[in-house]
């Protein structure tokens, strides 16, 4: 039997246990909290710090979805402290690369621009890199545009995960860090990759999408991906 | 009561949050009962008036008519509004920022051209090294993303405005 803790998220006692992270806790019990780089059943990693949240007696703030809940913590998921920073978040994200949603094919289906909306993120406080980044059209069927990608590294978890080719990984440091595909190569050259385009259903934006659509056309469907797991256990 | 004085200017972008502005339906008799539109593509005036109260700015800061101009309204205008996604974020013609404008010109006139190569600069302003949003150059009152923003954002926005508020967009409006 799992050890059953005492836990408050926004003063309600709600029910958890050892080894949950605050995310899992705070959804079952129908709390919101923001995320952009989550997916269900698949690994967590922290990296779009949409998900932070207050924990009483810590002085900094921690990502819901990689903080495992422990006794008698007391968790706070929505404060002016708490949007503040995941408005930065999101406009670091707009200004470190070239996001112009309005020619992108994922425009009216992007996480990024639905949650930029959904926190009141109407412009960039700080400056627009505009880094040169290139677009790998190698691939027969999909396009890698580094332009859009956003770094929440969905792509690598569910390929080495659930389709268990880990064909993707990340290069480089800081603002530099890229998306790879085996050993740097482009796509269509990948000796891994097996075309399955579960990568591809789960970017957030049109940062992975299929050929042959144009703006707006790409929506997604990244829950059937997730549910392959719900379904058959992790490989 | 006195009509407000608005402006509305057409920098590095495509008109199409002036034609957004143009769409808004019978808030637009409204509008018109409470401004008096003294500058931009819609009106005749050469000069950028003296004393306006609200500026709306379409299109990203991209050349040195732009540049100028930009200055001019900021210190002319009471509140200046970055009207659509050129304008706060640079969109589509900041996507010629990572090339040198000096390439991008040869590419497009000289190595593109069937006869009469060369860059034009005659009546033509010169290329800022990058396009970019109003607020990297000025202050900027307040942000309406949107490619276009809708009609009823703009209505929204410009009817505050004119009623002395500073407007709170929330979720009224997106990126794209």
């Amino acid at each position: 039997m799992p050890e059953n803790l005492s836990i408050r998220i926004d003063g309600e006692y709600v029910p958890a246990e050892a080894g949950q992270t605050i995310l899992e806790v705070a959804r079952a019990a129908g709390k919101y909290i923001p995320t952009l780089c989550w997916l269900e059943n698949i690994t967590p990693v922290g990296a779009c710090r949409l998900c932070i949240v207050e924990v009483a007696g810590v002085g900094r703030l921690l990502p819901a979805c990689t903080t495992p809940v422990q006794d008698g913590m007391s968790v706070t998921t929505n404060s002016e402290k708490l949007l503040r920073y995941r408005r930065i978040a999101i406009e670091f994200l707009l200004a470190e690369r070239n996001h112009q949603c309005a020619v992108c094919v994922s425009n009216n289906h992007c996480e990024l621009q639905a949650m930029a909306q959904k926190l009141g993120v109407t412009h960039s406080r700080y400056a627009y890199g505009y880094p040169r980044l290139p677009v790998d059209l190698s691939h027969e069927r999909y396009v890698l545009d580094h332009n859009r990608c956003i770094l929440c590294t969905r792509c690598v978890r569910v390929c080495a995960e659930v389709e268990g080719a880990h064909v993707w990984d990340v290069a480089s440091r800081g603002t530099r860090s890229m998306i790879v595909c085996d050993m740097n190569h482009p796509w269509g050259e990948a000796q891994t990759c097996t075309n399955c385009g579960k990568c591809v259903q789960v970017c957030p934006t049109g940062a992975m999408a299929e050929k042959g659509y144009a703006v707006e056309e790409m929506s997604k469907r990244g829950a059937n991906v997730t549910r392959l797991v719900r379904l058959g256990g992790r490989l | 009561m006195r009509k407000a004085r608005l402006a509305t200017v057409w920098l590095d972008g495509c008109s199409g949050c002036h034609m957004s502005l143009l769409d808004l339906d019978e808030v637009i008799l409204e509008v018109a009962k409470r401004v008096e539109v003294v500058y931009g593509p819609l009106v005749d005036a050469q000069e950028f008036p003296k004393s306006v109260d609200v500026t709306l700015v379409e299109g990203a800061v991209s050349s040195q008519d732009d540049l100028d101009l930009i200055h001019t309204i900021r210190k002319r205008s009471k509140i200046v509004v970055a009207l659509g996604d050129c304008a706060v974020s640079g969109n589509v013609p900041a996507m010629r920022n990572p090339h040198p404008a000096r390439k991008l010109l040869e590419r497009i006139y000289i190595e593109g051209a069937e006869g009469n190569r060369c860059v034009p600069t005659d009546g033509v302003p010169a290329l800022l090294r990058q396009a970019v949003p109003v607020q990297e150059v000025v202050k900027v009152d307040l942000h309406v993303p949107g490619c276009p923003p809708p009609p009823r954002a703009i209505g929204y926005v410009l009817m505050e405005l004119i009623e002395g508020r500073i407007p709170d967009l929330g979720t009224k409006v997106k990126f794209g």
